[in-house]
């Protein structure tokens, strides 16, 4: 996905340039702009995932959210995946492995769900973007609604 | 004064993780270990990202723009939204620059709302990797019920949010 991601910049940059030459000089100047207007709140994120990663380890998930462990279970699986930051690509093998090991489907809905949906970490790079009002909101929502999900999800698998 | 003012949260999460360092070495380590490794993918994933933006910015007609994802775009505005939403497949924190690029060239807060939540929690380019790891029934729940999460996260954020939030956030996109 991130080499698509790349070709395709890599095209619009080449047909960019092609266009005009001043405009594409002038579209890097935006782009780094932007970037380091972003960059001290993408820092503090990084340096708060790199705290939780140290303390939590996946054999100290997989034990919190068993499928024996109910709605506490669902709970806590939801407050990880609003924390933690990972990108869907690992999140699925993750999930995976955490169900084999254990986890339930109902948590595993939490989980997967919050992880994608609600970024409490990202929150202040959110809150740039949306205001606090809006990105409060959708967090928030997004979270109300995971657990929707893992209703779904208890009641179907 | 001001630098320090703006970065605050910076200044302290970089604090906390010195004092483990010097508290609790090996898991200070570990953390800085960690943040080093991720600071180097959130570079590799956000540069195309960047580079994208920048180029929009540039190229895109704002007037275009509004006319297809503004605020009378209506139904089409919504599944444009929506299908630039589910093929993007970057993670969260690089779908927000895209969205303020939206902001700023005039789309609709609801619609970029929709952009915003089916990319996070519907991505067709994932869908078969999903089902590889999770089953064909986990991932077709997961989808349905999305679908409708999504536009219910949009319509009552759009709804709750009043004239002077709309213009703040409009204001704030044209800054970035």
């Amino acid at each position: 996905m991130t080499i698509a991601l790349y070709a395709l910049a890599f095209a619009a940059l080449v047909l960019s340039f092609i266009k005009s030459k001043e405009n594409t000089i002038l579209s890097l100047k935006k782009a780094w702009k932007s970037f380091e207007n972003i960059l001290p709140q993408f820092l503090t994120i990084l340096l708060v995932i790199g705290i939780m990663l140290s303390v939590l380890t996946p054999q100290q998930i997989s034990m919190l959210i068993g499928s024996q462990s109910g709605w506490t279970g669902v709970f806590i699986a939801a407050v990880i995946g609003s924390v933690t930051l990972i990108p869907g690509f690992i999140a699925f093998p993750l999930a995976a492995a955490l169900l084999n090991s254990g986890a339930g489907y109902m948590q595993i809905g939490a989980f997967v769900s919050t992880l994608m949906m609600v970024g409490i970490v990202t929150m202040p790079v959110e809150i740039k973007y949306f205001g606090k009002k809006a990105a409060v909101i959708r967090n928030s929502l997004a979270l109300a609604f995971s657990f929707a999900v893992a209703f779904v999800m208890g009641v179907a698998m | 004064m001001k630098i320090f003012k703006k970065n605050i949260f910076l200044i302290i999460v970089l604090c906390l993780n010195l004092a483990a360092l010097v508290l609790f070495p090996q898991t200070g380590i570990k953390s800085f270990e960690f943040t080093v490794k991720n600071f180097m993918n959130f570079l590799f994933m956000l540069t195309p990202v960047f580079i994208c933006i920048g180029l929009m910015d540039v190229w895109i007609d704002r007037k275009a723009m509004i006319k297809l994802m503004g605020e009378n775009s209506k139904s089409k505005g919504v599944l444009i939204s929506f299908a630039l939403g589910v093929v993007t497949a970057v993670p969260l924190y690089a779908l927000l620059p895209i969205a303020g690029m939206l902001l700023k060239k005039g789309s609709k807060i609801s619609n970029v709302l929709i952009f915003i939540c089916s990319s996070a929690s519907i991505r067709i380019p994932l869908l078969l990797f999903e089902v590889s790891y999770m089953g064909w029934k986990f991932t077709m729940i997961r989808f349905i019920v999305n679908f409708f999460i999504v536009f219910a996260i949009a319509i009552i954020i759009d709804k709750t949010l009043n004239e002077k939030d709309k213009k703040e956030i409009y204001d704030n996109a044209y800054k970035l």
